[in-house]
C-alpha cells in the first residue's frame, strides 16, 4: 500500500473527467484510476470521428438477418455491456452456447472471445453478424450494402477512412467499432480508490478482508491478477476451472475427433476460423472443448479465458456458459474445488490451480463483498438509471428484469 | 501488451499439433527393421497414488493420473500401447495399487507395466505381480524388441535385513538422502535373463529398454542411479539402435552413452528439482540435458505431465506433454550429432534458469 500517496493526485485529477461525459472513457491520455493506458494498434489510431462512427455502427440493428440485432443487443451499455442472460440471443431469438462477456475493458485483453479465437477487437467485431445464431447474415456484403446506401455513413466513412463508398470493406467497419470499444474503459471503483487512490475508507472492513482472501487463501489473484499500480483482474490466459464439463464427460475423444476432422477439412485459416466460430456457438459439445478447438493442445481442453472481474456485480450470470447466477454461487463453486456441489465429480482436465478452499461462511461473504467493490461508478449509474426506467416502464406491463 | 496476431494464433498450436500426432498433422514416421510401419506409444509414469484412510486418497496425485489418462485418450491416431513407468503407489499398499489400476483402466489402449520401488518394497512386489504378472519380460512390436526390467532391486542383505515390517523397509527406501538407504540394481539374475533374451535378437534390430531407474549413475542420494548400469550397457553394446526409457526422476533428462540413447519421462504426481542443485556437490546430470523450467507451485500440475513417443530410424522422438506453465517439449535423436537434442531449448541464452537452490 505504499503507492497510495503518489496515486492520490492522479485520482483527484481524473475525478472530473470520469463523470463529465456521456461516453465512459475520455480522449484524455490518462487512464482511469487502477488501469494502464489503453493499447492502441498502430494500424488503427483513435480519432473522435472514428469513435463516433464506431458508436453508431455498434448500435445499428440493421446489420442482422432480422434487422433487430446489433452489438448492443448482447453487449448493452445499460447492462454493463452484457445482456444479463445465461447465453446470448441472436436473430429470431436463436440462442448460442456462451455468455456474452462485457465490452468494458475488453480493449486490454490479449485475445477476444472466451476461447481467444480472435487476436483483437477488430477481429472479434467481424464474427457475430455472420454467425448463424447471432446476426445470421450469410456474409458481410449486406452490411456493406446498407452502409454504401446510407448518406450519413458514406460521409462518415469518407471522413474517417478517406474511402469512396465502393471501397468500404468489413475491415473499415471493424476498425471503427474497435475504436469505439477502446473508449469503453472503466476503473475508479471503490477498490481502486482504496488500493491505488489512498482512500483508506473506500472499502468496508468486510471488503478489506475479502481483498486479503482474494489474494491469498481463496487463490483468486493468481489468474485474476492485481499489480502494484493497476489491476486488470485477468491474466489473459486460459484455464479449465471445471465449468460445463459434465456435458461431454467421458466422450471428449469422440467429440474432439469429430470436430478436428471437420476443422482440418477447411480450405484455409480464414475458413477454419469461421468454421470454429459457427461450430462453438451452435454445438454445445464442441463449445465445451474450450481453447482446445484453437490450439489442439491437450492442456486446453475445457479451458476458457480468464474474464476481468471489474464490474462483476453487474455482469451476471457468470462463467462461459452463464451457469452460475450469483456471486455467492461463484464463490461456492471455487470453494468446492471447481464443483457446484462438494460431492460432484471433478473433471480430469481441471487446472492444477483449482482445489477446495475451505472458506468459512464469513470468508465467503467477505469475498462477495470485495467483488462488489469492483464496480465503476459510471457503470453502476448507467445500470441504476436503466433499472429505474425499466421499473417505470414495466409498472403497467408487469415483469421486468430482476437480477 | 503484446498481442498475438492471427497467424501466430493458429500456428502457435500448429507447431505442437505437428508433434502431437493429432489427426491430419501426424508426422509420418517409418520405423522397424522388418515392418517399416509408423508407430507411436504413450508413456505415463510416477503417479504415487497415496492412500489416506478408507476410500480416501490424496486428491492431487489422483488428479494427475486421471488427467494423463484423459489426455492420452485424446490421441488420434490412437497409440499402439501405453507404457506405465512405475510407482503407481506411494507406499506400495494394495489399496494404492488397486486404485491406480482402476484409474488406468480408463485408458483406451493396452498397457505395459514397469515396477517402481514404491510398488515393491512393502511386499517385495507380491501384490503388483498378482495384479500385473511378471516384473521383467520382453515383447516385439512392429520390428522393435522391447525389454522391461525391474531395475529397482537392491543388495539382498539390505532387502532381507531384520526389518520389523515390510512397511519399515518401504519407508526407508522412499527416503531421499537416506544414509541407511541402498542403491538400485537390476541384479545378476535378471541380467542373465536379459542376455538370454537378447541372444535371439539380431544386432540391427532396434532395442528399447524400459526401466524405472535411469540405468545410469546420476545421483546416488536420490537413487537416480543403477548400481550395475555398466553391465546393462555392455549387454546392449552390440545393438546399433538402443534406447533406454526410464521414470523415477520426475524431470526431463536425456543423454547418449556410446550406442545407447537415454530419455527420462515425467511424473504425473510432482516434479523433482535437478539433484545437482540440492547436492551442492559433483553433478552427474546427463551432460546433454537442458533442464526444464522451475515449477510454479501454485499450479499443482505444473512441471508434471506425460509423453508420447514416436520411433523412427530405430531412435525415439520423445514428446513431453507438460501441464500448466511449462511448454510442451520434444527431444529428438539427431542422426548428424549422434545423440538426442531438445528441438527448441538448445540456445543457452534463451533458457530460463532451472531451480538451482532448494
Amino acid at each position: 500500500m505504499k503507492h497510495k500517496p503518489i496515486i492520490l493526485a492522479l485520482s483527484t485529477a481524473l475525478a472530473g473527467a470520469m463523470f463529465s461525459g456521456p461516453t465512459l472513457a475520455t480522449e484524455s491520455n490518462r487512464p482511469p484510476l487502477g488501469l494502464p493506458p489503453v493499447p492502441i494498434p498502430a494500424d488503427n489510431p483513435q480519432t473522435p470521428e472514428k469513435i463516433a462512427l464506431g458508436d453508431k455502427l455498434y448500435h445499428d440493428t440493421r446489420f442482422s438477418a432480422d434487422g433487430k440485432v446489433s452489438c448492443a443487443t448482447c453487449h448493452a451499455p445499460e447492462k454493463a455491456f452484457t445482456d444479463n442472460l445465461p447465453v446470448s440471443k441472436g436473430f429470431q431469438g436463436l440462442t448460442g452456447t456462451r455468455n456474452a462477456p462485457t465490452v468494458i475493458n475488453a480493449a486490454y485483453m490479449k485475445s477476444q472471445f472466451w476461447d481467444g479465437r480472435e487476436p483483437d477487437l477488430e477481429g472479434q467485431a467481424k464474427q457475430p453478424p455472420i454467425n448463424p445464431v447471432e446476426g445470421g447474415l450469410p456474409n458481410h456484403e449486406p452490411i456493406l450494402e446498407i452502409i454504401r446506401n446510407d448518406r450519413d455513413y458514406r460521409k462518415q466513412f469518407r471522413k474517417v477512412f478517406g474511402t469512396s463508398p465502393e471501397h468500404i470493406t468489413e475491415d473499415h467497419v471493424a476498425k471503427a467499432i474497435a475504436a469505439f470499444e477502446r473508449t469503453v474503459i472503466a476503473g475508479n471503483s471503490p477498490f481502486d480508490r482504496y488500493q491505488y487512490g489512498g482512500e483508506e475508507n473506500a472499502l468496508t472492513d468486510s471488503q478489506k478482508r475479502g481483498l486479503a482472501l482474494f489474494r491469498v487463501k481463496a487463490r483468486c489473484a493468481s489468474c485474476h491478477t492485481l499489480e502494484h499500480t493497476q489491476a486488470l483482474f485477468t491474466d489473459s490466459k486460459f484455464h479449465n476451472i471445471g465449468i460445463g464439463f459434465k456435458a461431454i464427460a467421458g466422450r471428449e475423444p469422440e467429440i474432439a475427433e469429430k470436430f478436428l476432422r471437420m476443422k482440418h477439412q477447411q480450405a484455409d485459416e480464414k475458413k477454419a476460423l469461421e468454421f470454429i466460430d459457427k461450430a462453438v456457438l451452435s454445438d454445445k459439445e464442441i463449445s465445451e472443448l474450450g481453447r482446445f478447438v484453437i490450439t489442439e493442445d491437450f492442456s486446453d481442453v475445457g479451458a476458457f479465458k480468464t474474464p476481468t472481474l471489474r464490474n462483476v456485480a453487474l455482469t451476471f450470470p457468470y462463467m462461459h456458459d452463464g451457469s452460475l447466477q450469483t456471486l455467492e454461487d461463484v464463490v461456492d463453486f471455487y470453494n468446492n474445488g471447481g464443483r457446484v456441489n462438494p460431492d460432484d465429480p471433478v473433471t480430469p482436465f481441471l487446472s492444477g490451480g483449482i482445489k477446495p478452499l475451505n472458506l468459512t461462511e464469513q470468508e465467503k461473504a467477505d469475498l462477495v463483498a470485495f467483488l462488489e467493490s469492483l464496480t465503476s461508478p459510471e457503470i453502476a449509474k448507467q445500470a441504476a438509471q436503466a433499472k429505474q426506467a425499466g421499473i417505470h416502464q414495466s409498472a403497467s406491463t408487469a415483469g421486468g428484469n430482476t437480477p | 501488451m503484446k498481442k498475438l496476431n492471427r497467424r501466430q494464433f493458429i500456428q502457435r498450436s500448429g507447431a505442437f499439433v505437428a508433434a502431437a500426432s493429432l489427426p491430419v498433422s501426424l508426422v509420418e514416421i517409418a520405423f522397424g527393421k522388418d515392418h517399416p510401419q509408423n508407430f507411436t506409444f504413450g508413456f505415463i509414469s510416477d503417479s504415487h497414488i497415496t492412500h489416506i484412510k478408507g476410500k480416501e486418497f490424496v486428491r492431487n496425485w489422483d488428479q494427475g493420473l486421471k488427467r494423463a489418462v484423459a489426455e492420452a485418450n485424446l490421441m488420434d491416431p490412437k497409440p499402439d500401447f501405453i507404457v506405465y513407468g512405475g510407482d503407481l503407489a506411494q507406499l506400495g499398499k494394495p489399496e494404492e495399487i488397486d486404485h491406480a489400476l482402476d484409474m488406468l483402466s480408463g485408458l483406451r489402449a493396452p498397457v505395459k507395466y514397469v515396477m517402481g520401488e514404491h510398488d515393491y518394497y512393502v511386499d517385495l512386489g507380491a501384490h503388483w505381480r498378482k495384479r500385473l504378472g511378471p516384473d521383467h519380460y520382453s515383447f516385439d512390436h512392429k520390428g522393435v524388441h522391447f525389454i522391461v526390467l525391474n531395475s529397482i532391486l537392491t543388495y539382498k542383505d539390505w532387502m532381507h535385513k531384520n526389518w520389523k515390517t515390510g512397511m519399515d523397509r518401504m519407508k526407508q527406501m522412499a527416503r531421499l538422502d537416506n544414509p541407511n538407504g541402498s542403491p538400485f540394481m537390476v541384479g545378476e539374475e535378471q541380467r542373465r535373463w536379459m542376455k538370454k533374451d537378447l541372444a535371439g535378437v539380431a544386432h540391427d534390430t532396434p532395442v528399447v529398454v524400459l526401466s524405472h531407474s535411469p540405468l545410469q549413475k546420476i545421483y546416488k542420494g536420490w537413487n537416480f542411479w543403477t548400481e550395475d548400469a555398466e553391465k546393462i550397457h555392455a549387454l546392449l553394446k552390440p545393438y546399433k539402435k538402443a534406447t533406454v526409457l526410464y521414470g523415477h526422476v520426475h524431470q526431463i533428462q536425456y543423454n547418449q552413452i556410446d550406442n545407447i540413447s537415454f530419455h527420462s519421462v515425467m511424473a504425473t504426481a510432482w516434479p523433482w528439482p535437478y539433484p545437482a542443485s540440492y547436492a551442492q556437490g559433483v553433478s552427474h546430470i546427463p551432460k546433454l540435458t537442458v533442464p526444464m523450467n522451475r515449477a510454479d507451485p501454485f499450479f499443482e500440475r505444473d512441471a508434471t505431465g506425460w509423453q508420447f513417443i514416436n520411433l523412427h530410424s530405430g531412435k525415439v522422438d520423445l514428446n513431453y506433454v507438460l501441464w500448466e506453465n511449462n511448454k510442451n517439449r520434444v527431444v529428438r535423436f539427431d542422426p548428424d550429432k549422434g545423440h538426442p537434442v531438445d528441438t527448441e531449448y538448445q540456445d543457452p541464452a534463451k533458457r530460463i534458469p532451472p531451480q538451482e537452490h532448494y
